[in-house]
C-alpha cells in the first residue's frame, strides 16, 4: 500500500512539472526553438535512442566515468588512509588541500589542456579532480575518528603495521568512506558532463553542445534528461552498495537486548 | 609475589596546565591465580589502575612488575575485557574470536578449531554467524570474553564489564565468569562499583578512595565457592563493605 502511494507521488510530482511546462508552452510566448514542448522532446529522445547516438555518447561518458571515478576512488581512500593516520602530516597537508577543494575542476581547464592535450583525458581528470577530494576527506575524517577503543584491542592483541590498518583501521572508517564515495559519485557525475562540454568530441556533454550548434534545443533538453535519469541511477546503485555495508557493518541493524 | 604494584601514582596534565592526580602511592600485591577486585566509586582511579597493568598507559612514578618483569606496554598475556565489549562490529562472531589468534600466527584451521572451543565454553556455538550487534550486551560480553581467553593470556583486566547489563544478566555473567575462572585458572582482576559483585567474586575485595586515588583497605572474602548471595556471612562480608564506605 505504502509502496503504491510513493510511485503515484513520483507520477504526479513529475506530471505536474510536464503539465506545467506544457502551459507554458501553450501560451505561445515563447519560440520553440527557446522552449520545445515536452512532446517534441519526446520525439527528440526516441530520435537518440533509436538511430544509436544516445548508446555512443553514453558509453563514452560511462567509461570515461569509471576510470576517473575509481582512479580518484583508490588514490583518495590510500591517501586518505596515510594522511589520517599521520596526524602531524595531515596538519601540514591539509592546508593545500582545503585551498585546492573549493576550486571547481573546471578551472583547471587551460592547464589541463596544455599538459595532457584533448580527447579523454581532459574529462577524465576532471572527474578525477571531481571525486578526489570527496573521497580524501571523508577518509582522512573516517581515520580519525576511529573509536579508540578498536585501537586499544588491536594493541593488546599484538596487532602491528600493516595489519592493523587492513583489519582495523580500513574497516572501522569504511562505513564513512562509503558515504565520501556516495558523494564524490554525484559531484563526479556532474563534472563529466561539464569536462565533456569544453573538451571533448564525444559523450553526453558534447551530444548537448552538438545539438546546441545544429539548433536542436528539443535535443538539447533531451539530452538534460538522459544525463539526469543515468545520473539517478548510478546514484541509487552505490545507495545499495551504502545500505549493504551499512548492514555488514551492523549501523543499521535492529539490535537485540 | 605475581603482580606487585610499587608505590605507583599517576597524575594527568590538564589543560589549564594543572596536574590532576588520579592514583597516589599505590601499594598492592596480587598472588597468581587469585581474584581480586578493585571497589570503590567513579574518579578513585581503579580504571587508570587497570589501564597501567595492562600497559596502555605508563605510571607517573612507581612500577608495575609482573613476575619480576617492568610492565612497559600491552601485552597478549595480559587481556583486558571493557565495558563497552570492544568487539569489531564487521567481523562475525567467529571471526572476532579469531582476533588475537591472528597476530599469533596460526594456520587457519587451527585458529578456527580454538574460536570454536571458546565459542563452545561461552555458550555461544548457536551464534558463530551472528555480527555483535544483532546479540544481546551479556552475549557479546561472552564472546569478549572468549576472544580474550582463546589467546591464552595469564591474567584477564576486566573493567566493570556488566556495569552495561541489566541485574539479572549480570547475575549470569557473575557465574559465568566464575566458573570459567576455576576452570581456567587466570589471575583475575575486576574493577567494579558494585559491592555486592565484588563480594561475590573476589579473594580479596581492595576499597578505594578518591581523589586521589588510594587504596583504603583490603579486605578478605574467605566464602567458599560457590557463594550464596543471601547467606548470612556473605552478608556479614557485604555489611562490612558498605562500613567502609561509611554508607551505614
Amino acid at each position: 500500500m505504502g509502496k503504491i502511494v510513493k510511485v503515484l507521488k513520483v507520477i504526479s510530482s513529475l506530471a505536474l512539472f510536464v503539465g506545467i511546462w506544457e502551459l507554458i508552452v501553450l501560451t505561445g510566448r515563447y519560440e520553440p526553438s527557446l522552449l520545445p514542448s515536452p512532446v517534441k522532446v519526446l520525439e527528440g529522445m526516441g530520435e537518440l535512442v533509436k538511430d544509436g547516438t544516445l548508446i555512443t555518447h553514453f558509453k563514452v561518458s560511462l567509461s570515461r566515468f569509471i576510470t576517473g571515478y575509481t582512479v580518484a576512488a583508490v588514490t583518495g581512500i590510500s591517501l586518505g588512509l596515510v594522511l589520517g593516520y599521520n596526524k602531524k602530516v595531515w596538519e601540514f597537508v591539509e592546508p593545500v588541500v582545503q585551498l585546492l577543494r573549493p576550486v571547481s575542476p573546471i578551472a583547471w581547464f587551460p592547464f589541463i589542456v596544455l599538459w595532457f592535450g584533448i580527447g579523454d583525458v581532459p574529462a577524465i581528470i576532471i572527474i578525477f579532480i571531481a571525486g578526489f577530494f570527496p573521497t580524501l576527506l571523508s577518509t582522512v575524517s573516517g581515520v580519525r575518528k576511529v573509536d579508540p577503543a578498536y585501537l586499544n584491542v588491536a594493541n593488546n592483541f599484538g596487532i602491528r603495521q600493516p595489519h592493523l590498518l587492513f583489519k582495523i583501521i580500513l574497516p572501522a572508517a569504511f562505513p564513512m568512506i562509503a558515504n565520501g564515495l556516495h558523494i564524490a559519485l554525484g559531484t563526479a557525475w556532474v563534472f563529466l558532463v561539464a569536462g565533456e562540454m569544453v573538451g571533448a568530441q564525444s559523450g553526453l556533454g558534447y551530444l548537448i553542445i552538438d545539438s546546441r550548434n545544429s539548433l536542436r534545443s528539443d535535443l538539447v533538453l533531451a539530452g538534460i534528461i538522459f544525463i539526469g535519469i543515468s545520473g539517478l541511477v548510478l546514484d541509487r546503485l552505490i545507495k545499495l552498495l551504502e545500505g549493504y555495508i551499512e548492514r555488514q557493518w551492523g549501523v543499521s541493524e535492529g539490535r537485540r537486548n | 609475589m605475581y603482580i606487585s604494584i610499587e608505590k605507583v601514582s599517576k597524575a594527568f596534565t590538564l589543560k589549564d596546565k594543572s596536574t590532576l592526580t588520579v592514583l597516589d602511592k599505590v601499594d598492592l600485591y596480587i598472588k597468581e591465580g587469585e581474584f581480586i577486585c578493585l571497589l570503590g566509586p567513579s574518579g578513585c582511579g581503579k580504571s587508570t589502575l587497570l589501564n597501567l597493568i595492562a600497559g596502555f598507559d605508563t605510571p607517573s612514578t612507581g612500577t608495575i612488575k609482573i613476575n619480576g618483569n617492568t610492565v612497559t606496554q600491552p601485552s597478549i598475556d595480559r587481556i583486558v575485557i571493557f565495558q563497552n565489549y570492544g568487539l569489531l562490529p564487521w567481523r562475525n562472531v567467529i571471526k572476532n574470536v579469531e582476533l588475537g589468534l591472528e597476530a599469533k600466527k596460526l594456520k587457519r584451521k587451527e585458529r578456527r578449531r580454538i574460536a570454536e572451543e571458546y565459542i563452545k565454553l561461552v555458550g555461544l556455538s548457536d551464534y558463530k554467524k551472528h555480527h555483535p550487534p544483532q546479540l544481546s550486551g551479556g552475549m557479546q560480553q561472552r564472546v569478549a570474553l572468549a576472544r580474550a581467553l582463546a589467546v591464552e593470556p595469564k591474567i584477564l583486566l576486566m573493567d566493570e564489564p556488566f556495569g552495561a547489563l541489566d541485574a539479572m544478566t549480570r547475575m549470569h555473567m557473575q557465574d559465568e565468569i566464575e566458573r570459567i575462572w576455576q576452570e581456567k585458572k587466570k589471575t583475575i582482576i575486576f574493577v567494579t562499583h558494585d559491592i555486592e559483585e565484588a563480594v561475590f567474586l573476589a579473594d580479596r575485595i581492595v576499597i578505594m578512595t578518591p581523589s586521589p586515588g588510594r587504596v583504603k583497605t583490603i579486605i578478605e572474602v574467605p566464602l567458599p565457592r560457590k557463594r550464596d548471595r543471601t547467606s548470612l556471612d556473605f552478608l556479614k562480608i557485604k555489611d562490612k563493605v558498605f562500613t567502609e564506605f561509611n554508607l551505614k
